[in-house]
Formats: C-alpha cells, structure tokens, sequence
C-alpha cells in the first residue's frame, strides 16, 4: 500500500482501474450521479440547512416526533358510478383500516358539466363518481358522520360548487362548517399547466379562488383550501424538479391572491396543504420532498413575512406515480408502488395513496385497492422505517441532491418571475412547453434504451398475462341522467332561477360568489347551472396546445 | 415515393391527460408524417370533421377517461356516414384487455397500452396506411 497517498486517491485510482457498466449514471430527471458521496459534497450549517424537524427550516419534516408520534395517513382516492356506489366503497375502505375519505368525481362534474350534457356522453360515472346536485352529495355520505370523518375532494374548476354541497349536505347531518375537517384540492393554476380540466379563464379563476379562500378562513378553520398539486405536472411529464418548482410558484401565487382579497398571511397559511407525486427513482423523490419543506419554509418567512410557524410547514399528500405501471404483467406494478411509497414516507408525506396494480388498465379492482392498502400497512408496521424522523437526513449523497434540486427550482422561480409571474407564464406556454420537452426526452431515452423499464423495454413478458378489471356498466349513465330528470322535476324551479341569477349578479359586482352558491346548491341547482352562470360572467377558457 | 403521411392526432372525451397523445404526434412528426394536434376534450363530430378538412389519413385517438366505448365506435359511425372510412383510426390510452377485441370489431385498426413503444405505432401507420389507399 502506498502509504505517501490519501485514502481518497486510492479509492480514485481503484475506482478508475475498474470497469463501469456502460450505463448514464443519473437520476431519472437527468441529474448527473457521481460513483460516491463524500462529505465534500455537503455545503452549508447543518443548522441552518437542515435543523431539527418541527423546526425551521423542516427540511427534517414538519413534526418534532414524526411518525413515532402518528403514522401518515392512509388516503386512497376512490369513486366511481353512482353516489350510492361510492358510499359502499367509501365504507368498505373505512372497515379496512382506511381513516380518510378522498373522493374522486367523474370527468363531467371536473369539467362543470352536468350527467344529462350531450359532452358527458359515455363520461358518467366513469372515472370517478357523478355528482350533479346535493341529492348526490348527500347519497354519496350517507351513513358516515361528516363531523368525524376528514375528506379529499378532488375538484378544482367547479370546486366551490361542490365544497357548497358538501357543507350542505353537512348542514343537514347536523354538523356546521366549523367541523368540517379535510381538503379540496381547488388549484386551477395546475390545470392550465397540467391537468387540464378548467372552466373559466385564468384570471376569473383567481378570483374564485379569492372568494372561497375568504369563506373557508372565516367558517371552516379545519379545512384545507388548497391542495397545491405536483402530482399532475409529474403525470404529464415533467422532471421532479419541474414538479417541485411548478408547484411552489403556484404555491406563491395563491399566497399572493389571499393577500389580495385582504387577508393576513397567517390566517390562511397554515391551511395550504401540498400533493406531489411520488415517482419510482428513489433518492430524487426523497430529495424533491425535503427540498420542498425547506423552499416553503424559507419563503414563506423571507419573501411572505409570516410570522406564526404553521405559515411555515409544508404539510404534504402524496401519490404513487400512475404513469410508472404497466399494462403488461401488471402484478409487477405492486413492487414498483411500493418503492415509491417508501420513498414518499421517508420524504416524510403526512397522508399517501397506493396505487393499485391494474390502474394502467382501468379503475382498481376491490382486490386490487386492499392489496395497495396492505402495502402501506407492510411499510408502517413492518419494515421499521418509522422508528426515527429523516432516516436519510445527513447522507452525503441525498443533501446534495436536496441542494441540487433546491437550486434548479429557484432557476425556474426566476424564469416565471422574467415571464411575469404564473399567469403571464402560462399565457406564454413556459410551463407547458418545459413539460414536454421533459417528457419526450424521457420517452427517446426509454425507446433508446438508455432507460429501463422491466416488462416493457427489457425483460419482456414471455406470454400474455391477464387480471380481471373493474367496469362500469353503461346503466350507470342512464339511471343517473334519470335521477337528474327526476329531481328537476321535483324542485322549486323558480326558487333555482332566482339563486342563480344572485350567482350572476355577485360575480359581476365583486361580492363573495361562495354565499350565493350555497343557496343555490340547496334549492338543488345543478353543478352546470352554477358553472354556466358564472361562464356567463367570465367566459370559457380555451387552449393554445403545445407539442 | 409515396405522398406524407397525414395524422389527425385527437383527444377525444373530457380527461386532460395529454401527454401520449403529445409523445405520439413528436413521434410521428420526427417519423416524417404531417400531424395535426387537435387539443383537448373535442367531441366524435368535431375529430371527423377535422380529419375530412385535413384530408387526413389516419386518426390517432387519445383516451384515458374509460369512454372510449362510446366515442370511438361513434367516430367510427361519423366517417361510415361520411364515406370516409378509408380513414385508418388507432388508439391509445387505459383501454382494459377486454375492450380491445370489441374495438377492432367496430373498424379501429389498433390498440395500443401503456408502454407501447412508439417505434410501435410508427411502423404500424406506415404499414397499415397505403395498403387502405
């Protein structure tokens, strides 16, 4: 041994003498990853960059005892065909350990469109469950305490319709808004970005926007008025960093709008909650997440000046990547979700969704989703990794990936701010076009092999697997549209027409639109015919699409 | 040499998830072919008249939102009705095993799932297309 060299020449010059496997060694975003991490790689006082959890600026998570104290929450998104069947789903996840309820609706109610619309056509039901009017709401909790229970709803263009029904029908359990715990996912900026299910133009849904934050912070201080979401950008193709960015700007931009309407930052701060995708190259997510507490965090107090701690935490829901499974031998995507949920529990999410294994073909199947469920019971109570808070906190090589993706997100942050901010941005397509680049990058990279994914590129299944698949049968559409027809014929027709023209009238004076939605809601005005008198006032957005 | 190929790439129904309609029109356009993006949540009636003012053909057709039972049989009918069904209709998107035989019954020519190589459904236009002209 050579005694005159460092012990880190010598690994240099070892490494150096042996063979690589002819392989680009970077993460799936196209972050270089060097063959070792050393303390070299860390910058920065551990007190300032990392701290302590519970404790500015969270990078270590947002509790002090994290999940010694409380396991995440369990929270599979479900709903499908009619109210009533969602409600037997709903019951079915809460008698098998599942504690929050997260309802998915079908494409008409996402898109404001009524179940009897010629353009909900073969829609109803679908991919999520209808819900038209208050009738349906109240089908859809029927037996199940509003006041204990804490709900998803994932909504965003019509989501002050539905928040306006799911109070009211809350209302006719007994329990006033002030009880209500959970969270309405309400971010339209990701849908021009992303998702793409909008209503209004980006500047009136802004001040929708505006008009529902003010209610829930005045009436329903359990509630989460926002879940600003990665998820989706993730979906359409982005990088993590791009999700990581996209999502805190637009974080950003909703702070801006509640200090608009007149509000303290801290009133309604501490009620923003996340949702990011957790994707299958392990390291980058954990680091996408940790990043993120620290980038809010920061903001927050230097650019916002909160002052009470709860501004500060990014509290978190997170889903499993439904872009990594696969149609072909769908059994595998049970071990790919369950990498990914791990790395969302050891980025720290407060709640998580497990994809199910035959979502690449259709709705999950009921054995499916308690497969998906028991993945994360195996994760919490088997594997040990809740025992301590940030188990990764202090790697050499995830804090500099955390910083490598802090800084990429701030080179984004400028880029929006040059464009003029999030709105001027997706005028201009930034976001769009960034995403798919990113996403067609991806794509060459897999079809030229220098990414994998087993079953589709490289182990390629020898014969044909099948499971069974969930369906929705056609009647599904038919009886709902029946008791929509029904129900217009049974309400006070006049009293609707009068709710509604208020609706109108409140948009176009500046009045909070959220009060006379909720009158309108309860004399069973439809979701459409709430949506259309405001489209009336604000207009349809259309898309300029980008390839 | 054969004239280019021309794609309507369409999202049909009201799902917004368009990043494989967008990974195939690339695809096709780097293959050579003219391709014309609809955008999204467009209904049968407007796809077909697209592709008839295009003169297109072939149509791809995007669709993740499980109505893909309703609307593509109804494109099929629209070009039929317009004596356009020379037009080649493929598709892609969540599409459970079991639809896929009743697809191809109704006239689409393909079906392609997540995972589908994009090489895949090149090779399968460029096959497929002039034998139909």
């Amino acid at each position: 041994m050579d005694t005159r060299k460092t012990a880190r020449s010598r690994w240099e010059e070892a490494y150096a003498a042996r063979e690589e496997r002819d392989e680009d060694f970077s993460t799936m975003s196209g972050i270089p990853v060097k063959p070792l991490y050393t303390p070299e790689d860390v910058e920065g006082d551990y007190e300032e960059k990392l701290g302590y959890p519970g404790e500015y600026p969270y990078t270590r998570g947002v509790y002090p005892n994290m999940y010694r104290g409380r396991l995440w929450t369990i929270r599979q998104f479900a709903g499908y065909g009619t109210a009533a069947e969602t409600n037997e789903r709903f019951r079915y996840l809460l008698e098998n350990g599942q504690n929050g309820l997260s309802v998915a609706f079908d494409m008409p109610t996402l898109m404001g469109l009524d179940s009897d619309s010629p353009r909900s056509l073969g829609e109803v039901g679908r991919e999520g469950v209808a819900v038209d009017t208050l009738e349906d709401m109240e089908r859809l909790f029927e037996g199940i305490p509003m006041g204990e229970v804490s709900t998803s709803m994932t909504i965003n263009a019509p989501a002050m319709v539905l928040l306006a029904m799911y109070v009211v029908a809350a209302e006719k359990q007994g329990v006033p808004p002030e009880e209500l715990a959970g969270t309405n996912q309400n971010d339209i900026l990701k849908e021009y970005i992303a998702q793409k299910e909008w209503i209004y133009p980006p500047e009136p849904s802004m001040r929708i926007f505006r008009d529902m934050l003010a209610y829930s912070t005045e009436h329903m201080p359990k509630w989460n008025t926002v879940s600003i979401s990665g998820y989706h950008i993730r979906e359409a193709g982005s990088t993590a960093a791009q999700e990581l960015a996209f999502t805190l700007s637009d974080g950003f931009a909703y702070v801006e709008a509640g200090i608009e309407a007149g509000l303290h930052v801290d009133d309604f701060a501490p009620r923003f909650s996340f949702f990011f995708n957790s994707h299958l190259d392990f390291f980058e997510e954990i680091a996408k997440f940790r990043a993120a507490r620290r980038i809010w965090a920061r903001e927050m107090k230097e650019r916002f000046g909160a002052q009470s701690e709860k501004s500060l935490l990014m509290r978190f829901h997170t889903q499993t990547a439904g872009v990594s499974l696969t149609a072909q031998e769908p059994y595998n995507n049970v071990a790919r979700t369950a990498f990914e949920a791990l790395a969302a529990i050891l980025g720290g999410t407060q709640s998580l969704h497990t994809n199910s294994l035959d979502e690449a073909l259709a709705l999950p199947t009921e054995e499916s989703v308690r497969i998906a469920v028991r993945t994360q019971q195996i994760a919490a109570l088997e594997t040990g990794v809740t025992n301590t808070a940030d188990p990764l906190g202090g790697s050499y090589f995830v804090e500099a990936l955390t910083d490598e993706l802090e800084r990429q997100a701030y080179e984004h942050f400028r880029a929006i701010d040059d464009l003029g901010g999030v709105i001027p941005a997706i005028d201009s397509g930034y976001q769009m076009r960034e995403i798919a680049e990113a996403s067609a990058r991806y794509q060459r990279e897999l079809e030229e092999e220098r990414r994998y994914m087993v079953n589709v590129n490289v182990h390629e299944p020898q014969e044909e697997s099948d499971v069974e698949t969930h369906s929705v049968p056609m009647e599904v559409e038919h009886s709902q549209v029946e008791r929509l027809e029904d129900l217009k014929s049974r309400r006070d027709e006049a009293a609707v027409r009068e709710r509604l023209r208020e609706v109108k009238e409140a948009a176009e004076s500046g009045e909070n639109t959220m009060y006379p939605i909720l009158d309108a809601v309860r004399e069973y005005a439809t979701v459409q015919e709430v949506c259309d008198s405001l489209v009336d006032v604000f207009g349809r957005y259309r898309e300029t699409p980008v390839i | 040499m054969a004239e280019t190929i021309r794609v309507v790439v369409a999202k049909v129904g009201l799902d917004g998830h368009d990043r494989g309609a967008k990974i195939i029109a690339r695809a096709l356009r780097d293959a050579g072919m003219e391709v014309i993006y609809t955008g999204l949540h467009q209904t049968p009636e407007q796809v077909v008249e697209t592709t008839l003012q295009e003169d297109a053909d072939a149509i791809g057709v995007s669709i993740l939102s499980g109505a893909h039972m309703t609307l593509l049989p109804k494109i099929m009918d629209l070009l039929r009705e317009q004596e356009a069904d020379d037009v080649l209709v493929f598709c892609g998107g969540t599409i459970p095993k079991g639809d896929i035989p009743k697809l191809e019954e109704a006239g689409v020519g393909a079906v392609f799932t997540p995972g589908t190589p994009t090489t895949r459904a090149v090779e399968y236009i460029q096959g497929s297309v002039p034998a139909r002209q």
